[in-house]
């Protein structure tokens, strides 16, 4: 070594070096619109708690233009969270059937059917159907 | 011969005369098939002896000629000139310190690689009468993938978990103790594992997962730590659930 190596600071640059910093950073972000839900979530029970007229005036805030955009763009966010994490499953839980890796595909389409069919059943309880 | 003229864009630092780093271009004829590898060994033997950078097989085996290439971390010796139509940015490594021109300083990388231990640790004794240690082809096959890690360095280039947490063990590192871990032959994993489930470990890794992204052998670092991250929480839930099973 010479004695006098030269370290490059780094910048937030590196976001915008390549686009898969951005995706990445895109599903970093979608968070603040789950946990964001999850809050109104929470929210909500608790206007049910307390009773017929704050529920009442829950769901008519829930009609608002602003939430209407909120309900969209978080489901945005989690579709795009959720099926890129699926996409990653098979890094995570590699399987081997004899010699043989089980295909990518076989792994994450397990994982979205069981998501698809745990949202029916959701939808189901919800009385959606 | 078919031939293009390439403008090469070299980041140069002195470390007896420089500050800092500073660009410098370099015009020069190249052949159609060149990689970039050729064409600084070009710069060097008829434009400017005094560049310097790190080479030698000339066919992605090595891993020594890991640079940037514009912008984005690539073997020299497989990035072909053709495939870049502008100026071609050629800078050292990211994230780790600059020696001279596009030499790196590359001692923490070798410190955390010795410190995973990617070597095998018999968990046995060798069979008395001399013969190998047995192993099926569905056991090397769990762990070939990642043999393959041929040490470049592209994937810390590549990770910014490494740039912004330099105590990072890194993606190489973990995928070479990982590695190990599955070989049915080893039994150093309790060892490796104070190493890479510790927080400097898996545990700064946030699957970027451009490591697998940049890998010119293909070896996905980041599916190795993903599956080091779920084996070390099956080991904390055991431990603290389960206590009476071995580890």
């Amino acid at each position: 070594m010479s004695g006098k190596p030269y370290v490059r600071a780094m910048t937030s640059e590196w976001i915008v070096r390549h686009p898969r910093y951005m995706r990445y950073m895109v599903r970093e972000f979608s968070c603040l619109f789950i946990g964001g839900w999850t809050l109104l979530l929470v929210w909500g029970l608790k206007q049910l708690a307390n009773g017929p007229v704050a529920w009442t005036a829950f769901l008519e805030a829930l009609k608002s233009p602003a939430s209407i955009v909120f309900h969209v763009l978080a489901l945005g966010f989690a579709l795009y969270h959720s099926v890129t994490w699926f996409n990653l499953t098979p890094k995570a839980l590699p399987m081997q059937r004899g010699e043989e890796f089980v295909p990518d595909r076989v792994i994450a389409g397990a994982h979205f059917v069981v998501w698809g069919l745990l949202s029916i059943a959701i939808l189901v309880l919800a009385g959606a159907f | 011969m078919k031939e293009r003229q390439v403008e090469l864009e070299v980041l140069r630092y002195n470390p007896e005369t420089d500050r800092e780093p500073r660009f410098q271009r370099y015009s020069i004829t190249c052949r159609e098939e060149w990689v970039v590898l050729d064409a600084l060994n070009h710069v060097k033997e008829t434009v400017d002896p005094t560049l310097s950078y790190r080479w030698s097989c000339h066919m992605a085996v090595c891993g020594s000629c890991g640079m940037m290439i514009d912008g984005e971390p690539k073997l020299a010796c497989k990035t072909f000139l053709r495939d870049y139509p502008g100026v071609i940015r050629v800078e050292p490594l990211a994230h780790f310190p600059i020696e001279r021109d596009l030499v790196t300083v590359i001692d923490d990388f070798m410190a955390k690689l010795a410190r995973v231990k990617p070597y095998l640790i018999p968990k046995e004794p060798a069979p008395a009468d001399g013969s190998e240690y047995l192993q099926t082809p569905a056991e090397l096959k769990k762990f070939k993938q990642f043999t393959l890690c041929i040490n470049c360095m592209l994937c810390y280039a590549a990770c910014p978990e490494y740039g912004l947490i330099p105590t990072y063990i890194g993606p190489a590192a973990i995928a070479l103790a990982h590695r190990y871990n599955q070989d049915s032959r080893d039994g150093g994993r309790a060892i490796r594992q104070e190493e890479i489930a510790a927080t400097e470990g898996v545990w700064e890794c946030s699957f970027v997962g451009a490591c697998s992204e940049v890998c010119p052998e293909h070896v996905d670092p980041a599916g190795a730590i993903q599956q080091v991250k779920i084996k070390s929480t099956v080991d904390w839930y055991k431990k603290h659930l389960m206590p009476w099973t071995k580890e």
